[in-house]
This record gives C-alpha cells, sequence and structure tokens, in this order.
C-alpha cells in the first residue's frame, strides 16, 4: 500500500490526500510531527528527503517528494481516466504544468505567511507574502473569470478538472490564515465552491466542506 | 488598550514552550500588548525580561511552559495532579496563535453545542445535535465546574474504535486557564485530561497553549498530538470569525440556551472579578 509521510495541517500533504481521495486510491498516513516536534528536519527524516519537506510517498519501495511531482506521478498511474493528468494532450499537459508551477509560487507566498501567522515562523517576512500572494490571486481571478465566460469550470479547459486544481486549492482555501483575505477575488470563491463539489472531496482541518449547491433554476446569468 | 485587571496582571501566564525555547534558546512573546524577551539560561532556567525597561520579570518553569507574572504574583500556579501520574503521557499539542480574545476561546472549549457542525465526523454528528442538560457549579475554590457532560461522539479520541458516549468535565481555574476530563474507553474510573494554558497577547489575539495527560494505555504520543491539533485547527477559523472578538458580558449582548449554561456563569464569574480585558464590560 502507499504510505504518505503526512500531517493533517500541511496543504501539501493535503493536495494528495485530495487525489487520492479522488480516485478511490488506498493508502496509509505515516504521521510527522511537523510542528512543534520539528520531525521533518531530523536526521532520520533527512535519509527519507534530504530536502527535509514533506510530503513524500513510498510507493511499493518507489520513494517520492515534491507535492506537485508526486500528483503527477499518482494521476499517471492510477487514474484510468487520464482525465486528471491528460498524458496524450500535448496543449493541455503545457498548460497543467504551467498552473503546477504557479501553485508552487503560492506554497512560497500563501502557504509561507500561514506559517509566520499559525506556526511561529516568526523569520518569515509577512508582508512581502501577502502582498506576493495577492499578486497571484489576482491573476488566477482574472484568468477563471474569463475561463467561466468561455463555459469552463476548471483552472485548465476541458469538462473535468485537472492535478493543477488539486495543487492551487489547499493554500488558496487556507490563505485567512495567513492574513490573506479572498474578499476581492469572486471567481476564486465560486472555483473553490465548485472543487469542494467534486465526488470524493475531502476536508481538512481549516477547511469546510460547500453547502449545499443552488438548483439549476435559481443560479445566477442561467 | 492595557491591561488594568489585577486579577490578570498579578496571575501566571504562559508564554513559551519550553521544547520550543529549547530548540530556538531564545525567543519574543506578548502579553498584554507587552513585548517580552524569553532567554534559556545555561542552568535550564528562564529569565524572561520587558524588553522596553529591561526589567527582569518573576518566572517559572512549570508543566514543560514558561510561566511568566508581569505584576506581583498573588497566587501560585495551579496544582494538577493528573501532570504528576507516571501512567500518563503528559505533552504540548503546540502552541498556536489566534485572532481572537482568549476569553472567547474558553467559551468555546466549554462549548460542546459546536461539535457536530465544526468537528463533524469527529466530536459529534448529525442527528446526534442535543446538548443533554448538565450540571454547573461554583466551587469554595472559586472555580467553574460542569459535571455530567454527556455527547455522543463517532471518534472521541486519538485511538477510537467506533462511536461511543462520551462524559466530559469541564473546569476553568483562572479566567484564561479551562480544562476538561473527558471518558476513557479503556478505564471507567480515570478520564484523560486537556487543559488549555491560554496567553493574552492582546485583547483580541491570544496564543492557546496546551497540555494533554492521556493515559498511557492503547495510546501513543505523536497520535495524540496529531489528534489536538486536527481538533483545534478546525476550531481555529470559528474562533477567528466570531462577532464582536471580544467576549461581551452584558448578559443582554447575545442570547444564550440551555446548552449555554456553563458559558453563562462563565461570563458572570468574569463579571464578578472585574475582568475586562478581552471582553467587552457589562453597560
Amino acid at each position: 500500500m502507499i504510505r504518505l509521510y503526512d500531517y493533517e495541517l500541511s496543504g501539501n500533504c493535503y493536495k494528495l490526500r485530495l487525489l487520492m481521495s479522488f480516485l478511490g486510491v488506498e493508502y496509509e498516513s505515516e504521521l510527522v510531527d511537523f510542528y512543534p516536534g520539528n520531525r521533518h528536519k531530523s536526521e532520520a527524516f533527512r535519509k527519507i528527503n534530504p530536502l527535509g519537506q514533506l510530503p513524500v510517498i513510498d510507493d511499493d519501495g518507489l520513494v517520492l517528494r515534491d507535492a506537485q511531482a508526486i500528483l503527477v506521478y499518482l494521476a499517471s498511474k492510477y487514474d484510468g481516466s487520464g482525465k486528471w493528468y491528460p498524458r496524450d494532450n500535448p496543449d493541455l499537459l503545457g498548460q497543467v504544468s504551467q498552473w503546477l508551477a504557479f501553485a508552487d509560487a503560492i506554497t512560497a507566498t500563501a502557504s509561507a505567511a500561514r506559517l509566520h501567522d499559525a506556526l511561529f515562523y516568526t523569520h518569515i517576512d509577512v508582508g512581502a507574502c501577502r502582498a506576493g500572494a495577492h499578486r497571484l490571486f489576482r491573476i488566477l481571478d482574472e484568468h477563471l473569470f474569463f475561463a467561466e465566460e468561455a463555459g469552463q469550470d476548471w483552472i485548465c479547459p476541458g469538462d473535468h478538472p485537472t492535478i493543477a486544481d488539486i495543487a492551487c486549492f489547499p493554500y488558496i482555501i487556507l490563505s485567512e490564515e495567513g492574513g490573506i483575505s479572498r474578499m476581492d477575488y469572486p471567481a476564486i470563491r465560486r472555483w473553490c465552491d465548485r472543487f469542494k463539489r467534486i465526488p470524493g472531496f475531502t476536508v481538512m482541518s481549516g477547511v469546510f466542506p460547500a453547502g449545499p449547491a443552488a438548483d439549476e433554476d435559481s443560479k445566477l446569468a442561467s | 488598550m492595557t491591561c488594568h485587571d489585577r486579577i490578570l496582571l498579578d496571575d501566571w501566564h504562559v508564554v513559551a514552550d519550553l521544547e520550543h525555547l529549547r530548540q530556538h534558546s531564545r525567543q519574543s512573546a506578548e502579553l498584554f500588548e507587552q513585548q517580552l524577551d524569553i532567554n534559556l539560561r545555561a542552568d535550564g532556567s528562564a529569565e524572561v525580561r520587558h524588553k522596553e525597561t529591561g526589567r527582569v520579570l518573576p518566572s517559572q518553569i512549570k508543566y514543560g511552559f514558561v510561566w511568566v507574572c508581569v505584576g506581583t504574583p498573588s497566587r501560585d500556579i495551579i496544582e494538577i495532579p493528573e501532570a504528576g501520574e507516571a501512567d500518563r503521557y503528559v505533552v504540548s499539542g503546540g502552541s498556536f496563535p489566534v485572532r481572537a480574545s482568549g476569553l472567547r476561546v474558553v467559551e468555546n472549549f466549554l462549548d460542546m453545542g459546536h461539535f457536530p457542525f465544526v468537528h463533524t465526523g469527529w466530536l459529534g454528528e448529525e442527528p446526534h445535535t442535543e446538548v443533554a442538560p448538565y450540571q454547573v457549579e461554583l466551587t469554595p475554590d472559586d472555580e467553574i465546574i460542569a459535571t455530567e457532560c454527556y455527547f455522543y461522539q463517532p471518534v472521541a479520541s486519538p485511538t477510537a474504535e467506533g462511536g461511543i458516549e462520551v462524559e466530559y468535565k469541564y473546569r476553568v481555574y483562572r479566567p484564561y486557564i479551562v480544562s476538561l476530563y473527558k471518558t476513557n474507553p479503556a478505564y471507567p474510573d480515570r478520564k484523560d485530561y486537556i487543559v488549555l494554558f491560554i496567553q493574552p497577547v492582546g485583547p483580541e489575539d491570544c496564543v492557546v497553549h496546551n497540555m494533554l495527560c492521556y493515559l498511557k494505555e492503547g495510546m501513543n504520543e505523536p497520535d495524540i498530538r496529531w489528534f489536538m491539533q486536527l481538533i483545534f485547527a478546525q476550531d481555529k477559523p470559528i474562533l477567528e470569525n466570531q462577532l464582536p472578538k471580544r467576549l461581551p458580558l452584558d448578559p443582554r449582548a447575545e442570547t444564550p440556551i440551555r446548552a449555554d449554561k456553563v458559558a453563562i456563569l462563565y461570563r458572570r464569574w468574569l463579571r464578578d472579578h472585574c475582568v475586562s480585558y478581552g471582553a467587552i464590560p457589562a453597560a
């Protein structure tokens, strides 16, 4: 069985829990005491990941680090439909990769601000992180607005979400814990609600499920 | 807003988790909007200085935390016998800043009504939403105790297997210190114990420190910490979105229901002790 080196409050670990839940893939969590124990920086854990970061998976001896890389691996291996990571569609694949990199930038800003505010990472320049996150959120909000105008629900074109949506979701939905309001990003907020209604969606602490969907008749702009 | 409440200024407050301090050997903290510098001395004791004046404040290390008093200590740090029982794990679940009054955190901790909605699938689930009547009293030691608190919980503890009816006992020791005793499925006559030591950073900001005293049988330390963080991180966004951020002490300010019996007494007790820091005083 897949072993996930896991920490409950990590948005990057949550990405993998989400994908495995969407795909119905079984796994077991190996809890790593990230805070306050700092065990991800321990000598023992650095033998598993020399970078001292979560998450890591061990799938039958294949050890992988980096949330985005693991999303690519899991979707390629376990998604029979090929929709979460469309390997045979170069145009789409390029776009997915572009937004995976964007997700990493969200981690470097929105997640860092959250670490500062919530877990005493006091050395972080929280003002710069928040400003950086707002720049990214503005870009994504605009992108999602035009996607909606074109009848698209997800970050990349098509009728199905991709791992790009999964990669971007956690540190956006947790942004308020880092003092980053989503008030000014209505398209992002609508996308978050759609994301929460993907079958198999699961929460983590700090994330709440969507309310019941509005019925078709009462939808705006229908 | 400066704190003028003697009962708070002359009391002991946790400002650092010793394990965290050992990792860094020094750290800063904020208490009643005053900046403190905390240093770990070579002999293992802590020195806490008021940053602005350089004054060394009375401090102690107890239960794995650094405690400080910014005034003149008028009483001792609370006694917790459970922390000395050899068959318990005694662990800190980690210190967490919350953008809300610490008094709000105490009140949330005392509330069972939110279990099915905020801790869905763990400490409660629909349709088991009713809070049955329970007993509340003020003890001769001036503590608030709530007993006979029963609630159905799908996953009541780090190692729970299946839902059980849990019995709680709540205890408010000091305005910013609250604990609970909770059914341990393996021992009918003993309970697991959790206490929150809340550091009032400002009237609308606090750091929640906690000590978890779980009976060792069938339990392990990482799971205790995991479970505490899982539950607490569910409460945090709710607390931070509650308005007003300070706890209103006027009985007419918010409308309580029967399930809030212990909170009603807590607010009255705060009024009687003239606690206004973190509160909206009664008119």
